[in-house]
This record gives C-alpha cells, sequence and structure tokens, in this order.
C-alpha cells in the first residue's frame, strides 16, 4: 500500500514527465541523432510512375561515383528477400487479394514512390548524388486514382494481372435491415467523401541496420511503433533465429499509426549492412515521407438512415467504398473498424454495410490516429443531424432520444470488432457524456450569440459529434519489473512510446505498489533484448495492456518482497508493509529491510541451495491479455464562424466531454485529447493530399499539404468523466485517439450550422473555403452583391 | 572534386573550425559533423521549424542556409539554454505546462520562443500563437506550448532567471 | 533532400558578383535562402554555380528620397518590417509584409529574393505592381532600370538577364493622404495568398475618389492593375455601390486554376477582395482627411 507521500505521484496525479528534461535540453535521442563508427548512408531510386513495368537498370555511373558502396537492385537481394513479399500483418478471410509489395520493385511498381534501387554511400549527399545516376527503363502503364472508378468494368488494373481491382469485400450486419427499412416512417439518405490526408509526425522514419558476423545476425534501430513486430517481420523476411535480430525504438518523433508498420526500407538496410559489413542508416527526407509513409484517404459511403415519428433509429444500411491503395499490408482492419464504429453511442436494431475495399496505384492506406473511426463517426453524426434538420428537431435532442442507457451496460452491438469479439460495450454514460460537454460549450446560450453575431453580418453555428472507441485491443503488451541487487527499479516493457509519456505513466503505476516515488523507477522501452514478447504503442492500447502488466508485475513483485522480508525479519507478511523503499513493519516502522537487502536475498549466494524456496530474483514478468475491448467515448462541440465571403472556417470555442475511464495522469490525458483535436481539425478542415488522373502525387510538401498551426487550432475546453472499466484491474481505457474521432463531424456539424440560412449542406471532409464557396452559389457575393 | 571551405563558427560561445563541403546545410553541419543533434530535421524545405536556431541572435531555419554562410558568426542552438543541466525558465514552463509530447518540435518551439519572449515580454495569447505559427507541432495541439509561452514570459517578466 | 554539388561564391562587392554572374554558366545568386534553398534541397534547383550576395553590404539599405523609397535588394525583409522611416512613409508595405511567411523567414529573406523569385502570390510582387516599382538591374554589361509591370514575363520568370542581378527597388511613395489597404486570402497564416488586392484612395475636397489605385495577386503569372476598374472609381462617392461596381469588374478578370484552386474561386476572391480593399482603404482617406 502507498503511504501518504507517495499518493502525490502515483495513479491519479499531474506529475510532471520523467521525458521532458531531456528533450527540453536537446539530449534526446532520435534516430537521426545516432552516429555509429563506420556508418554509411541510404538513398532510394524510386519510381516517378504512380504505374509501370520495371525494365533493365544500369547502375554503372551511380557505382562510378566517388564515394559509392553498393547499388542494390531486386536482383542483387539475397534469395529468401527475392523469394517473399513483404508480409501480410493480419490476415482475413475476407481478403481477396492478397497483394503485397517486394523489398525492391521486381519487375512492376505500383505507386509513385515505390522503391526500386538502393543506393549506399559515404554521405546521405552522394547518395543521393548517385540516385540520379542510376538509369531504370519504365514502360508507364495505365494507374488508377479513383476508387469509385476501379471497381467499374473494364477501368484499368491496379495491378497487371491481377483478376480486379478489388482487394477484399465484406458485409457487416445487425439484425434485418431490409425488412426494418419497409414501412419506416423516414428514410434519408447521404452520401459522404471522407479524405484523411496522413499522419505527418514531425520526425520522419528512418532505420539504422548494424551486422554482426559473428552471430550472422542484426541490431536494428528503427523509428517505429512497436519493436517486436517489427522484429517478427525482419525474422521471417530473413528466416533468422530468434538470437539473431534486435529491435530498438529509441525516441521516436510521433508516429500516429503509420509508424507502427513494417516498411522495405528496413529490409534494404540490414541486406545492406551485411553486404558491407558497415553499419547503413537511412533517414526518410519530407519527399520521401509524402510518397511512402501510409496514409489514410478516401472513402466513399452511400447511407441510408430509417427513424420512427419520434426519430428513434430503426436502421442504417449502406455502402462504404474504401481505398486501401497499391498493397494491403494491414488487410482489412482500417475497414472493418470503420464499419463496426458507426453505430456508436446510439441504439441502431438493424445495421447493414456492404465494404468493398480497393486497389488504386498510391501508397497504401493503414490506420492513422483513429484508424478508420473518425470516417465513421462522421457518416453516423452527419446522419443523426440530417435527422434532426428533416424532422425539425434540435439536434441534441435526436441523439438524447437515441443514446444506449449506462443501465444497458455491458451492451451488445450485435457485430464482431477486429479483435474477434462481439462489439460489446464494457461501460459508459453516454447521456451524461453529451449533457456535460452542452453544459460547458454553453449550447444553450448559443442561439443568443448567434443572433447576436447575425445582426453584424457574421454566421455562427454550432455541432456536435459523440463517439464511442474501442481502446485497449489485445492480445497483450508486456512488462517486466525487476529491483537490481542494487535496490534500482526497471520495467521493462514492449510497449514504444511516441509521445504518449509512458516512462511517467507506467512508472506511476509501479510506484503506487512499490512504496517509492515514481522518479525512482526507470522505464525501457521497445527493445527487443530486454523482453521476449511484446506488441507495441497503436490503436490506444498501451495504458490499458501495458499499464495492467505493470500494475499485475509490481503487485506480484512487492508480494515477493514481502515474503522474503518476513524470512528476513522473523514475522508475517501481513505485518509488512512497502514506503520509501522498504519493506518495513506496520507496527514498528523502524523495523525495516531495504529493497536492495531484499533483492540480494532474492537472487541466492553462489553454492547455497535456494531449494523450495520462492523463485529467484526479485523480479516479475506480466503479460495481461484482455479478454476484448475496452470502450472510451466522448462528446464534441465546436463553435464556428463562417466568413460567407471567402468561405473561411474560424472554431471560436472548442469544447470536449472525455471519458477514458480512470485517469492515470490527468495532464497527459489532456495532452493526448487536445492533440487529438489539432488533427481532427486538420482533417475537417485542411489536410488533403491531392493526385492528378494518373495518381500521381501532388501535395508532396508543407507549402501544399496544410498541418494546422497554433493560428489554426481553437483552444479546447476539457470535461473528464469517469467511468470505470470493469475489464481491467485499474479500471482505464484508452484515451490516443479520442481527440481526433469525434472532431470532424462536429466541425462539419458546426459549418452546416452556420449556414443553414443559406440550405448549405455539408457531406466532404475536409471541407474547404473554395468548396464552401461553391457551395453557396450566389450567397457567397455577400455584401458584393 | 567536392567543392569545400574552412569555416570558423562560434556556437553557443564556443569557438569550432571545420572544413566542410559548400553545399552542406547549417543544420547538417551541427548534427552531423559537432553531434550537436538537439536542432531537428523535420521538413528542409523552411515549414516546419524544427531546425530553428539563433544566428547573431535572429532566429532561422538551420535547413535554408548553408554551413558555409555560418563562418565567423554566431549560432545558438537548444544546447545553450540550460546551464549545468537545470532548465531555464522557458524549459521549465515548458515542462509544468506539458507543452511537448513527443518531444521532436520542441528544440525549434524553445529557440522560437527564447527570440519571441526577448523581443515581447508581454504578450497577448494571439501574438503567442502567430508567433508559434512558423513550428509545426503535431501532438500537443500547440495549447501546452501556449501555456508554457505565457507562464515564462509572466515568470521572466517577475525577474526569475 | 540534399543540395545537389555546386560551386560556392561569396564575393563582397557588386562588381565582383556581377564579374562571377557573366563569368559562369548555370549560376544562380542566392539571397536570403528561403526560397532557393528549398529548391536546391528538393533538386528542383541544381546550379553550378551559387553566387552568395550576402556579404555584399553595399546592397542592403533603406533611403527615402525624392518622394520615393529606395530599398537595396539584399535588405532583409525583417529590417523593413521594423523600419520607422517605412512606417512613417509607406506603412502599406508593412501592412503587407506581416502576412509574408514568419518571423524565422523574414528574419533571413531579403526584397530582392522575393521580388526575383517572383511568386505570383507574393504580398511584395503585389506592393511593387500597386506602387509602380522600378527594378533596378546590373551585370557588367552596365546598369539598367526595369518598370515592374516588365519584370515579371511569365510565372516565376523575371525580365532579368541570365548575367543580370537586382541591386535594388525604388518605390514612389503614395501622396500623403491616400488611405491605402492590404488583403489577402489564404489558407492559413503566412501562406502565400490565394489572392491578394492592395488599393490607395484619394480624396479631393468633396470627399469624392480622386485617386484610385488597384493591385490584384494571384489570379495569373503576375499581379495586375486593373486600369478600367480604378478610372471607373474616379469622381465617385467612396461607398458600397461604387465599391461593388469595382468588385464585380474585377471578377471578370482572367485567373488560372491549378491542382487546389479553380480559376472561378480566384474570381470570386477577386471580387470580395477588391471590395474590401477599397472600403478599407476608402475609410483610411477619409479618417485623413476629416482627422
Amino acid at each position: 500500500m502507498k503511504s501518504g507521500a507517495e499518493k502525490l505521484t502515483g495513479f491519479g496525479a499531474s506529475v510532471k514527465r520523467k521525458e521532458d528534461p531531456a528533450f527540453l535540453r536537446g539530449e534526446g535521442q532520435f534516430i537521426d541523432d545516432i552516429h555509429l563508427p563506420e556508418m554509411l548512408h541510404a538513398a532510394f531510386v524510386r519510381s516517378p510512375y504512380a504505374h509501370a513495368k520495371v525494365g533493365a537498370i544500369d547502375k554503372t555511373a551511380a557505382l562510378a561515383l566517388p564515394g559509392v558502396h553498393a547499388v542494390i537492385t531486386y536482383a542483387d537481394l539475397p534469395e529468401e528477400i527475392r523469394r517473399q513479399t513483404m508480409p501480410l500483418l493480419v490476415p482475413h478471410p475476407a481478403i481477396k487479394q492478397a497483394l503485397l509489395p517486394y523489398a525492391l520493385a521486381k519487375d512492376e511498381t505500383c505507386y509513385a514512390g515505390e522503391p526500386v534501387v538502393c543506393v549506399i554511400a559515404d554521405s546521405r549527399y552522394i547518395a543521393e548524388d548517385a540516385t540520379q545516376l542510376v538509369e531504370v527503363d519504365y514502360e508507364p502503364l495505365p494507374a488508377v486514382n479513383d476508387c469509385r472508378a476501379v471497381i467499374e468494368d473494364g477501368a484499368p488494373l491496379a495491378h497487371a494481372g491481377a483478376e480486379s481491382n478489388i482487394a477484399a469485400r465484406f458485409p457487416v450486419k445487425v439484425g434485418d435491415a431490409d425488412r426494418a427499412f419497409t414501412g419506416a416512417a423516414h428514410v434519408f439518405r447521404e452520401k459522404i467523401y471522407q479524405h484523411r490526408g496522413g499522419p505527418f509526425f514531425m520526425e520522419c522514419r528512418g532505420a539504422i541496420a548494424q551486422y554482426d558476423a559473428q552471430s550472422q545476425g542484426y541490431t536494428l534501430h528503427v523509428s517505429s511503433q512497436g519493436s517486436h513486430r517489427l522484429k517478427r517481420c525482419m525474422l521471417d523476411m530473413f528466416e533468422l533465429g530468434d538470437h539473431q535480430m534486435r529491435v530498438i525504438a529509441p525516441d521516436v518523433g510521433g508516429g500516429f499509426g503509420p509508424k507502427g508498420s513494417f516498411y522495405p526500407e528496413y529490409i534494404n538496410v540490414a541486406v545492406a549492412a551485411r553486404l558491407l559489413r558497415r553499419p547503413v542508416k537511412w533517414i526518410e527526407d519530407r519527399r520521401e515521407n509524402f510518397l511512402t509513409t501510409h496514409q489514410e484517404r478516401d472513402q466513399y459511403w452511400d447511407m441510408e438512415i430509417a427513424v420512427d415519428a419520434d426519430a428513434k433509429i430503426i436502421g442504417v444500411r449502406g455502402q462504404l467504398i474504401h481505398e486501401t491503395g497499391a498493397y494491403v499490408p494491414w488487410g482489412i482492419v482500417l475497414p472493418w473498424i470503420t464499419a463496426t464504429t458507426v453505430p456508436g453511442p446510439y441504439v441502431v436494431p438493424h445495421f447493414k454495410l456492404d465494404v468493398i475495399s480497393v486497389f488504386t496505384n498510391k501508397i497504401q492506406t493503414t490506420p492513422v490516429r483513429g484508424a478508420g473511426r473518425p470516417e465513421a463517426v462522421t457518416t453516423m453524426e452527419r446522419l443523426m443531424d440530417r435527422v434532426a434538420r428533416e424532422l425539425k428537431l434540435d439536434r441534441a435532442e435526436v441523439r438524447r432520444r437515441n443514446f444506449v442507457q449506462p443501465e444497458q451496460m455491458p451492451y451488445k452491438v450485435g457485430i464482431i470488432f477486429r479483435d474477434g469479439r462481439p462489439v460489446t460495450y464494457d461501460s459508459g454514460d453516454y447521456p451524461a457524456s453529451q449533457a456535460a460537454a452542452l453544459k460547458t460549450a454553453d449550447y444553450d446560450g448559443f442561439a443568443k450569440r448567434q443572433a447576436a453575431a447575425r445582426k453584424q453580418g457574421r454566421y455562427l453555428g454550432i455541432g456536435l459529434a459523440n463517439a464511442v472507441e474501442a481502446t485497449g485491443l489485445g492480445p497483450y503488451e508486456s512488462a517486466t519489473v525487476r529491483v537490481a541487487t542494487s535496490g534500482r527499479i526497471v520495467i521493462y516493457t514492449g510497449a514504444t512510446p511516441q509521445g504518449q509519456s509512458h516512462k511517467t505513466t507506467l512508472a506511476q503505476i509501479a510506484s503506487d505498489q512499490l512504496g517509492v516515488d515514481f522518479n525512482d523507477i526507470t522505464v525501457v522501452t521497445a527493445d527487443t533484448a530486454t523482453t521476449a514478447l511484446g506488441i507495441g504503442s497503436f490503436a490506444a492500447r498501451t495504458a490499458v495492456n501495458a499499464g495492467s502488466s505493470v500494475h499485475v508485475a509490481a503487485m506480484e513483485v512487492a508480494a515477493k518482497a514481502k515474503k522474503i522480508a518476513a524470512g528476513m525479519m522473523e514475522c508475517v507478511e501481513d505485518d509488512l508493509e512497502l514506503a520509501d523503499g522498504y519493506v518495513r513493519l506496520k507496527s514498528a516502522p523502524d523495523v525495516k529491510k531495504s529493497l536492495r537487502e531484499i533483492a540480494v536475498k532474492s537472487i541466492g549466494m553462489p553454492g547455497f541451495s535456494m531449494a523450495g524456496g520462492l523463485p529467484p530474483g526479485l523480479e516479475h514478468t506480466a503479460h495481461f491479455t484482455p479478454d476484448q475491448a475496452v470502450y472510451s467515448s466522448g462528446t464534441h462541440v465546436a463553435e464556428v464562424e463562417v466568413d460567407i465571403e471567402t468561405g473561411e472556417v474560424n472554431i471560436v470555442r472548442y469544447t470536449v466531454a472525455h471519458d477514458c475511464g480512470r485517469v492515470i495522469n490527468p495532464m497527459v490525458v489532456e495532452g493526448q485529447v487536445i492533440g487529438g483535436v489539432a488533427h481532427g481539425v486538420g482533417n475537417a478542415l485542411y489536410e488533403q493530399l491531392a493526385f492528378d488522373e494518373n495518381a500521381q502525387p501532388l501535395s508532396t510538401n508543407f507549402g501544399e499539404y496544410l498541418l494546422p498551426m497554433a493560428t489554426d487550432v481553437p483552444h479546447v475546453d476539457l470535461v473528464h468523466l469517469e467511468t470505470p472499466s470493469p475489464l481491467n484491474p485499474l479500471g482505464i481505457k484508452g484515451a490516443g485517439e479520442g481527440g481526433t474521432i469525434s472532431a470532424i463531424g462536429a466541425i462539419l456539424g458546426a459549418v452546416e450550422h452556420a449556414l443553414e440560412p443559406f440550405g448549405v449542406h455539408i457531406a466532404e471532409a475536409p471541407i474547404s473555403p473554395q468548396r464552401i464557396v461553391a457551395l453557396l452559389g450566389e450567397h457567397a457575393r455577400g455584401r458584393t452583391k | 572534386m567536392a567543392d569545400t571551405r574552412t569555416i570558423a563558427v562560434t556556437i553557443n560561445g564556443k569557438p569550432h573550425t571545420a572544413t566542410i563541403e559548400t553545399r552542406m546545410t547549417l543544420v547538417d553541419f551541427l548534427r552531423h559533423e559537432l553531434k550537436l543533434t538537439g536542432t531537428h530535421v523535420g521538413c528542409e524545405h523552411g515549414v516546419c521549424g524544427a531546425c530553428t536556431v539563433l544566428v547573431n541572435g535572429i532566429s532561422a531555419r538551420a535547413c535554408l542556409m548553408l554551413a558555409v554562410q555560418c563562418d565567423s558568426q554566431q549560432v545558438t542552438t537548444v544546447e545553450s539554454l540550460a546551464t549545468d543541466g537545470k532548465l531555464n525558465v522557458l524549459q521549465q514552463a515548458f515542462q509544468d505546462n506539458h507543452g511537448l509530447q513527443c518531444g521532436f518540435c520542441t528544440p525549434g518551439m524553445l529557440m522560437t520562443l527564447t527570440e519571441f519572449l526577448r523581443d515581447k515580454p508581454d504578450p497577448t495569447v494571439a501574438e503567442v500563437r502567430e508567433a508559434l505559427s512558423g513550428n509545426l507541432c503535431r501532438c500537443t495541439g500547440y495549447q501546452g506550448i501556449v501555456d508554457a509561452a505565457l507562464d515564462a514570459a509572466k515568470k521572466l517578466r517577475e525577474g526569475a532567471r | 533532400m540534399k543540395p545537389a554539388p555546386f560551386t560556392y561564391h561569396d564575393p563582397r562587392s557588386l562588381g565582383d558578383a556581377t564579374a562571377l554572374l557573366a563569368q559562369h554558366e548555370n549560376a544562380r545568386v542566392l539571397a536570403g535562402g528561403q526560397s532557393l534553398m528549398p529548391m536546391m534541397n528538393f533538386r528542383y534547383a541544381m546550379p553550378d554555380h551559387l553566387i552568395d550576395l550576402n556579404k555584399v553590404d553595399e546592397l542592403a539599405y533603406i533611403r527615402i528620397e525624392d518622394n520615393a523609397l529606395k530599398i537595396g535588394a539584399m535588405t532583409r525583409q525583417r529590417d523593413i518590417e521594423f523600419s520607422a522611416d517605412i512606417g512613417e512613409h509607406c506603412p502599406l508595405l508593412q501592412a503587407a509584409l506581416a502576412h509574408v511567411g514568419h518571423r524565422q523567414t523574414r528574419n533571413r529573406g531579403t526584397l530582392g529574393g522575393s521580388l526575383c523569385h517572383q511568386d505570383p502570390s507574393a504580398e511584395l510582387v503585389n506592393i511593387a505592381a500597386l506602387l509602380g516599382a522600378t527594378m533596378h538591374a546590373a551585370s557588367t554589361r552596365g546598369e539598367r532600370d526595369i518598370p515592374f509591370a516588365e519584370f515579371a514575363v511569365a510565372y516565376m520568370t523575371t525580365a532579368l538577364e541570365p548575367d543580370e542581378m537586382l541591386t535594388a527597388v525604388t518605390f514612389p511613395l503614395p501622396q500623403k493622404n491616400c488611405g491605402h489597404a492590404f488583403v489577402e486570402f489564404a489558407r492559413r497564416h503566412g501562406d502565400f495568398a490565394i489572392v491578394a488586392c492592395s488599393a490607395l484612395i484619394g480624396l479631393d475636397a468633396k470627399g469624392h475618389i480622386a485617386e484610385a489605385a488597384i493591385a490584384l495577386s494571384g489570379l495569373s503569372h503576375a499581379p495586375v492593375r486593373p486600369a478600367e476598374i480604378e478610372q471607373a472609381l474616379l469622381g465617385q462617392k467612396p461607398g458600397a455601390d461604387a465599391f461593388k461596381a469595382a468588385a464585380a469588374e474585377a471578377e471578370k478578370l482572367d485567373a488560372g486554376a491549378d491542382a487546389y484552386i479553380t480559376s472561378s474561386y480566384r474570381q470570386h476572391l477577386a471580387r470580395v477582395l477588391t471590395y474590401r480593399a477599397l472600403e478599407q482603404a476608402a475609410a483610411q482617406a477619409n479618417e485623413m482627411q476629416h482627422g
């Protein structure tokens, strides 16, 4: 049990982050900060075409350039790498064509930027010089861009020789939607286009490979969201033993999903390191980042909602065309999450969605912060707004009538989630969440604000969106808590932070059990040499999985410490407590043994028997394996002003009510939610990856791809609600993505509301000023009319 | 043959002499020649601000300068801010206000605000946001950074060091 | 994204700079580097010779003379932004500069660099058009003056010969009683404008428009001075009717399209921003007249 002093830093405390001082002094160690002796540098020749046959490659001139060490083509790759494509990370029977790329293009490139040749040189400067000297014969093939057009008969194929452009097709069903729609009082149809851009973490990807000839093994530093899964991919590709691959993620400058994918460059640097017997570094530059880091782009929704006369939902049905891009590394994970998120906090008795995932000649789409959920929530909330408008009801009221009620928990939605379990909401109070958000946003006072603004010719609107988010996905995350014989405490985990503060929050959790300050616990993440199993940090899963594992492991270590101390002190364990780095008698705190003494005792003495005693070492490894996802929830309320003459949208007020169960560190959760809102603002208003009709990327720099700046993101008022999850020992749920998920729907709703006098209907994200002006038509002339 | 020059630059008060290729950018020189890796590379086209340093006390994108241009100039980087490891007022305000998450944009933010708060000790929220508009952050939503800037400004006005 | 190899030159005088420029094929001059350096990092620009003007001190100055403002090509944008002289004599230039990039880019970026880069949406390009600036160019062959209207010859292309460089720009100062405005629409703070409009309005004793100048940029490869719209405003009473008529005409100007922005949206913005610029400039003129 914790003593009074520790309550200030353990679970629930907004302690300052352990990570910060090093970052603030410029002493973080990101991938490109690592300099190894004799290190060489990689650059890639990439396909300039979205779709092409690759013919002869002439590397003579490149090899002749001083400072160039190797020019590697597909033909130069080791046999096991030539034989295999990159792995399908999550197989599923609905995948019709599991098309995946080789480490370097074999004979066809399927997106602009696909790596064709890997050049290794003394510096990145020289490597880039050499890439310009490699001559590749390309024969351009017809490329496909629009994911709606490509499923039509006669459309060109994204992959030469494929049977069609369909990667996967599957239904998601609850009840009997078609029957339920017959005779419904009202049916409304919405066609919605959504585009989510890319992750655009500030630190681009990168990797450094070292080869050890003695073990014929590799050490790979990667800016990644999960070292262990990456190691598994590398072991499979190179057909190696467990001891021959160590993967370490150093400090990671943002991930947002796509840094959790496996990329061909990582294989290539390892191949080059073995070939040249020197460390090889590849750092993605921003142009490569725009071309080759996974994105989350287009979805086209054609949806209908049926409601009764009281605006209660009878059913939702429709079709979703989802763009997977050139390949399907994550199978159907992204469209599956999207599809299963649609019902959200509402009772939807009948639901039917036909999901088609299609190939295009563009970089593949994989989960980006929110992972398909923002699109689902935006769609559902657009439908709810439509119902309110048609039935002339307040938009909050329509939602109130349809909420799953707290007393219905645990609530079975009736569909299967990507974890293979039925979607079952573990806990939550959705009506309370909306009520809290509306109160903080002064929803009731909005009409007055709007009327006052109208008198000045300004157009205000308010919008809201609710979401339920599956978080804390399994299978597990590892945690070892170990007390060294020096008394120092370390936690090893497979969790791989990219800004989420794991080194602080996991220490906070353990500190409660171990009776020490969280600052006395070191957290070592993302090194496959320190812990055998791990999954990584994505899908808002670390607090639940790693947090619970740390909790369990720390509890076991505390129990063991008491047992050993009881033997040493000749008392019973129940009389003991852990505090200030000691196990001490509750009744006489001065009678105590330090964790250091206990740790020394725990490992035994050479030559002395430990037979019959405890397993050696003051440590424990736990792999908390959740039964199913836990469901966070929240409500966003956006208030915007729209300039009807320019179409500019200005967010003037923003409120979030957020429920992620019990909160480990409120400051950290607030940071996660507010940061997520900024990402949602980008998706709603700014971020668009443009391609030409030949699928050639046009947005390849930060001048054309608009990330929200400090002047674009509103101040966010945050309300915390805490409905503990019954499904893990700490009652926590994930918090990393909730900020993004509801933002788009709330902002679109607010823009549409502001433009209500003109009958403008918003059915796309992002919505640009240009588009708003187009939708306004003559009205956009405003004062100049 | 590569075009090279020998330059003498004062970085964080310390003189450095080096022979470099003239095409090397200032940020690559700092990071890979001098191993001062606190200054980060985020876009190499002058938009993200992660590489912001002070040249003769004035903020600049280190990805848009050549190292050779800094011959006989004074360059100040994030590594200069703390004294004997102790965070300065602005750095401490970042920790206190959760002004960083992944920490990658942070050095650029700190250098931008070092110049800004020196020139404008009592800024409004809007002025802080405008000052930060040349530095992109994907993690924080900027709120913690804005709070940190205002907190640091207040403490500096009150004489904190 | 590393620059391709080049030979670096850092002349200390204008004469040395023009000599280098005359001597070398495929040479580029480097000013503040805020446009050329990104292009070199992307390898869109791969000069064999880079002539760095940052040590040519004689090219950085701000002078008010003969009712004109003469600014050396290598004058930093920040020096214009913070110049008290310019604040007094040509505040419009500072109003436009407030929209140019960010603090860090204005610290390095120069007047000449921006004008020679000639991005059609650049704010300084707009002001040069409005004020009818004179561009002073030099080469080993001599010096010449180019009226701004003849300076931009095509998209991001100037009238400068390969061996020529910009040395200074002279902006005729607006009349003291003129109100001015610079308005633009950009997606984010500091971005290049989609469309920008600047205006000067002078009123006669009766309060009628006696002087009118408008520059619209972002529509096509160079900013336009719509003479007919300017003419039509003369003698009018400043107010909604006159401004609406001008705005409606502005919408008819030719405009280009790209992957992001349609020509009709550009034309719409020309309409809206013309109205706003005139309104703002006239209000200021009126205030100046009546104190």
